[in-house]
């Protein structure tokens, strides 16, 4: 029996999936808030959300998912409110295990950009900027990308780091000062990817259900390592979709 | 003042009065204390406990040659870029939020062969970080942030060795705004503060500034400060001007009072994406320049959308 589900519900299963043994996440909203608000659901019920807006363990209300990560919607019986220097100051302690990044543009080795396409002087397309997403890749103990896997998007050289993935690769984000964390895996809809341990280039490790190798390199603009056996994700489970669907009522991410 | 300057910085600390006198006064005379060329620090963050009412009181006045910081700016950095007020905006982030997508008036801005409007990124932390060196009265704070990354090379920051282990740091300096913008639940007339919900930056930018205005939805009596002192976030002694106005942060939102309008920001998007920027200098018209108070101001919304977003809001804080 085959379920139906879509792109977004997917790569939300997957994020909460790779929540193992996790007792704290750094959460954005959109995908990382719903990943972790299913974990809490499915595995791990005492998981502590710490929020960028300084929310320390809210619940969120199905039907009411926050659009911003400082506002109230999320911080709905939360367990404390700190000052947002303060939440990434805890973050560079190191309290936080586990942080989600998404991006318009991710490289072979795991560096995203939010801030420019083309030169920064002269850009072709100005994005956002960081907001927190430099400081969560920078200081979570690991973190986790999760976007739309496009060709435009998967780039040999990010055309500005935002967020620090392992840079150059080798040592050389250890060598930047960035004694701790790293990219721990990268979550699309066509696959999983983790990063080689020396080269800490980045590595196809499953598929998702349905998509191929070939695809998978046509829609990458640089060389995945790509190892003999693929195995395949498990498509999301009928308890997964219905609680992510509960939870987001109206559909505004899903 | 030079990058970092806490000597100077003092100096201009120590030349304003810091009596515990009243402090109430109008949001006319308040922004007065705005002048051309000021750094305005907003309190708040993204669409939450935004000063809103004295922002649009000084697009009103007029004041010129601005530098604008927050640590996420929402959409009122766009009425000061398009009302041609700032000369540069200091932020980690500029948007509405994920479903409004990028801002039209930074693309334009950035992408256009003379920016008018200099863009200083930063990362949420480092600019956290570089309010609270200035309420420190210090220099600098040293950092890991940033490390690596291409900010390192567009951003104030500079690296460095640390003399005790040897690891690498990135030093950020402090921020010295001439004014702080903050919008709280309730205060007394001397200005002690009390903000109920997400603290935010705004003890550290009211701190780290010389001067502070504040909107209160309320004034209440000292005594009602008094009963719960672990609430107050900013002393009376910081403030210069406070005014009451009820809705002061509206359309943006104020914990437990009221949500934030996500209806009124479609709108706002969805006119920049038919008519380009020109919507955002339309909407300045009928919303700021076209009205006279914050009460005129408040009569454009429908007075039933603001009863469901009063209580969803009271809803959001209850716990049963």
């Amino acid at each position: 029996m085959s379920i139906e589900y879509s792109n977004t519900e997917l790569l939300a299963v997957h994020a909460s999936r790779e929540m193992v043994g996790v007792n704290t996440i750094f959460a954005g909203v959109g995908i990382p808030l719903l990943a972790a608000l299913l974990a809490k659901h499915t595995h791990l019920p005492r998981l502590t959300i710490v929020v960028e807006g300084g929310s320390i363990g809210p619940e969120v209300i199905p039907g009411y998912l926050p659009i911003s990560t400082n506002e109230m919607r999320i911080s709905h019986r939360a367990q404390q409110l700190v000052n947002i220097t303060d939440i990434f100051l805890l973050t560079q302690r190191g309290f936080l295990e586990v942080g989600f990044i998404g991006g318009a543009q991710v490289d072979q080795y795991g560096n995203i950009n939010t801030t420019v396409i083309g030169p920064y002087e002269k850009p072709k397309v100005r994005l956002p900027g960081s907001g927190g997403a430099n400081d969560i890749a920078s200081l979570c103990r690991e973190f986790i990308i999760v976007t739309k896997h496009e060709r435009r998007r998967f780039v040999p050289e990010v055309d500005f780091v935002t967020s620090p993935g392992y840079l150059q690769g080798g040592t050389t984000r250890r060598d930047a000062g960035l004694i701790f964390g790293g990219v721990r895996r990268v979550i699309t809809d066509l696959a999983i990817m983790g990063f080689e341990a020396e080269t800490k280039k980045m590595q196809l490790e499953y598929l998702q259900p349905g998509a191929t190798v070939e695809q998978v390199v046509e829609n990458t603009g640089f060389d995945l390592l790509i190892p003999d056996e693929i195995p395949v994700t498990e498509p999301p489970r009928a308890n997964e979709l219905e609680h992510l669907r509960r939870i987001d009522i109206d559909s505004r991410f899903l | 003042m030079r990058t970092g300057d806490f000597v100077e910085a003092r100096r201009r600390l120590q030349e304003k009065s810091l009596a515990a006198t009243e402090k109430l006064t109008t949001l006319s005379q308040a922004a007065r204390l705005v002048k051309d060329g000021d750094h305005v620090a907003v309190g708040g963050c993204m669409f939450t406990r935004t000063p809103l009412a004295l922002l649009m009181e000084i697009l009103r006045q007029g004041q010129k040659e601005l530098t604008l910081s927050k640590n996420l700016m929402c959409n009122e950095g766009e009425w000061f870029m398009a009302a041609e007020r700032v000369e540069a905006i200091i932020t980690s982030w500029l948007g509405i939020g994920l479903p409004w997508g990028i801002s039209r008036i930074l693309r334009e801005n950035a992408e256009s062969a003379e920016p008018k409007v200099r863009y200083e990124d930063l990362s949420h932390m480092a600019l956290g970080l570089r309010y609270r060196a200035g309420a420190m009265g210090i220099p600098f704070l040293p950092t890991l942030t940033m490390l690596g990354s291409d900010l390192m090379d567009v951003a104030e920051v500079k690296p460095m060795t640390c003399p005790y282990t040897g690891e690498k740091l990135s030093l950020v300096p402090a921020l010295f705004p001439d004014v702080a913008l903050i919008h709280v639940h309730r205060a007394d007339a001397f200005g002690n503060c009390q903000a109920d919900g997400y603290p935010f930056m705004d003890a550290d930018v009211a701190a780290a500034s010389t001067r502070v205005l504040v909107t209160a939805e309320e004034i209440v009596s000292e005594d009602v400060i008094r009963r719960q002192p672990e609430r107050t976030i900013i002393p009376g002694f910081m403030v210069d001007a406070l005014v009451e106005v009820p809705f002061g942060s509206f359309p943006h939102e104020c914990h437990g009072l009221y949500r934030a309008d996500y209806g009124h920001f479609d709108e706002y998007v969805n006119q920049i994406h038919e008519h380009g920027t020109e919507a955002i200098r339309l909407y300045l018209e009928r919303y700021v320049f076209g009205v006279e108070s914050h009460e005129d101001y408040m009569a454009l919304f429908d007075r039933e959308k603001i009863e469901e977003l009063v209580q969803e809001a009271a809803m959001l804080v209850e716990i049963e």
